[in-house]
């Protein structure tokens, strides 16, 4: 099943506005859910039998300035189709469910999503840093994010023995 | 030969650097992929057994630390501590762009811009990834200087002031 279809059945389920599709140009289509729904979306796509969505791939957070997207890539070993799952969220307070109840293996991805891009899973039963220190201040890939004078007593710039502008 | 006539004259300095210079055991330790290169080193074709140095395990018993790739902030604290742990006198080779400046990763978040602004280092091996023979080279240069070196109180002030 394609993106459409499987948004056609969402819609069945959970009413007409729940669910929008985006078809860019480039690249996969993608099923837009309304944040409040995701995790009801995501138990029904891994239990109806002809979805089947058994496995997460990927769990990716994307900062787009005026917004946050959290971006799920879904796979079906039994049937053998895969389908992108995104929810749109707030820049200024970015929060969705956990899946990790869904799909096991979302909890270190969200724990990554939340160390990088500070998105709050709600549910996660351990929602800390996994790549950073846990004492980093700031979430180092939001366009917003300014880097420290130093970390540790280290410096975090170093002087260009050259003496070039871009120094 | 008789027993009476076994006897070697020499001064105190040389005999004890050459034991130092012909037993530099470095620490096995990489942190990316200039590790790579450095197990090469240790390996059958470099092979630098010959010179006397052989991969230790523990810091405690390691004359040189070969900080070989990237070191992020999370690691710089953990390189401070294997630093500190290694008795004196003690040697740091910088290997690869990465230890030296940050290398490929200078406008990185996560990485330190050089191993030097966290522990004292005393060869720059330039390079991505150096290859062996390169790092043969920066160990005889450690040989090297330590030739030149008088061995009775050499100490170094540890990293970073502390005591």
């Amino acid at each position: 099943m394609d993106a459409r279809e499987i948004a056609e059945r969402l819609q069945a389920k959970f009413g007409g506005d729940s669910v929008t599709v985006t078809a860019p140009a480039v690249g996969d289509a993608a099923v837009v859910v309304k944040t409040a729904l995701l995790l009801d979306v995501c138990r029904f796509l891994k239990s109806e039998p002809e979805l089947g969505f058994d496995y997460l791939r990927c769990v990716s957070g994307v900062d787009l300035k005026d917004r946050m997207e959290s971006v799920y890539h879904l796979y079906s070993m039994k049937v053998g189709h895969g389908l992108v799952v995104k929810v749109v969220l707030d820049r200024a307070a970015p929060e969705v469910a956990s899946v990790e109840s869904v799909w096991k293996s979302a909890n270190w991805f969200e724990r990554e999503s939340y160390d990088l891009l500070g998105i709050r899973y709600t549910g996660h039963p351990n929602l800390e840093r996994v790549m950073m220190p846990r004492d980093w201040v700031g979430h180092p890939l939001r366009k917003d994010y300014v880097e420290a004078e130093s970390y540790h007593g280290i410096p975090t710039s170093r002087p260009d023995p050259v003496g070039g502008k871009d120094a | 030969m008789n027993d009476e006539a076994r006897v070697l004259t020499t001064k105190v300095d040389w005999l004890l650097n050459w034991g130092r210079w012909n037993s530099l055991w470095y620490l096995l330790f990489g942190t990316a992929c200039c590790g790579i290169e450095l197990m090469q080193t240790g390996g059958p074709r470099a092979d630098v057994d010959r010179f006397g140095a052989v991969p230790r395990a523990v810091p405690r018993q390691s004359d040189l630390m070969i900080v070989a790739g990237a070191v992020t902030y999370k690691m710089a604290e953990r390189v401070r501590l294997l630093y500190d742990q290694m008795p004196e006198p003690k040697y740091v080779i910088a290997m690869g762009s990465c230890a030296n400046c940050g290398g490929l990763f200078t406008r990185s978040y996560s990485v330190v811009k050089g191993v030097d602004l966290v522990i004292p280092v005393d060869i720059y091996l330039p390079g991505c990834a150096p290859r062996p023979e390169a790092l043969t080279d920066a160990i005889l240069k450690i040989q090297k200087k330590i030739q030149s070196e008088r061995w009775v109180d050499k100490r170094r002030p540890l990293a970073h002031g502390r005591t």
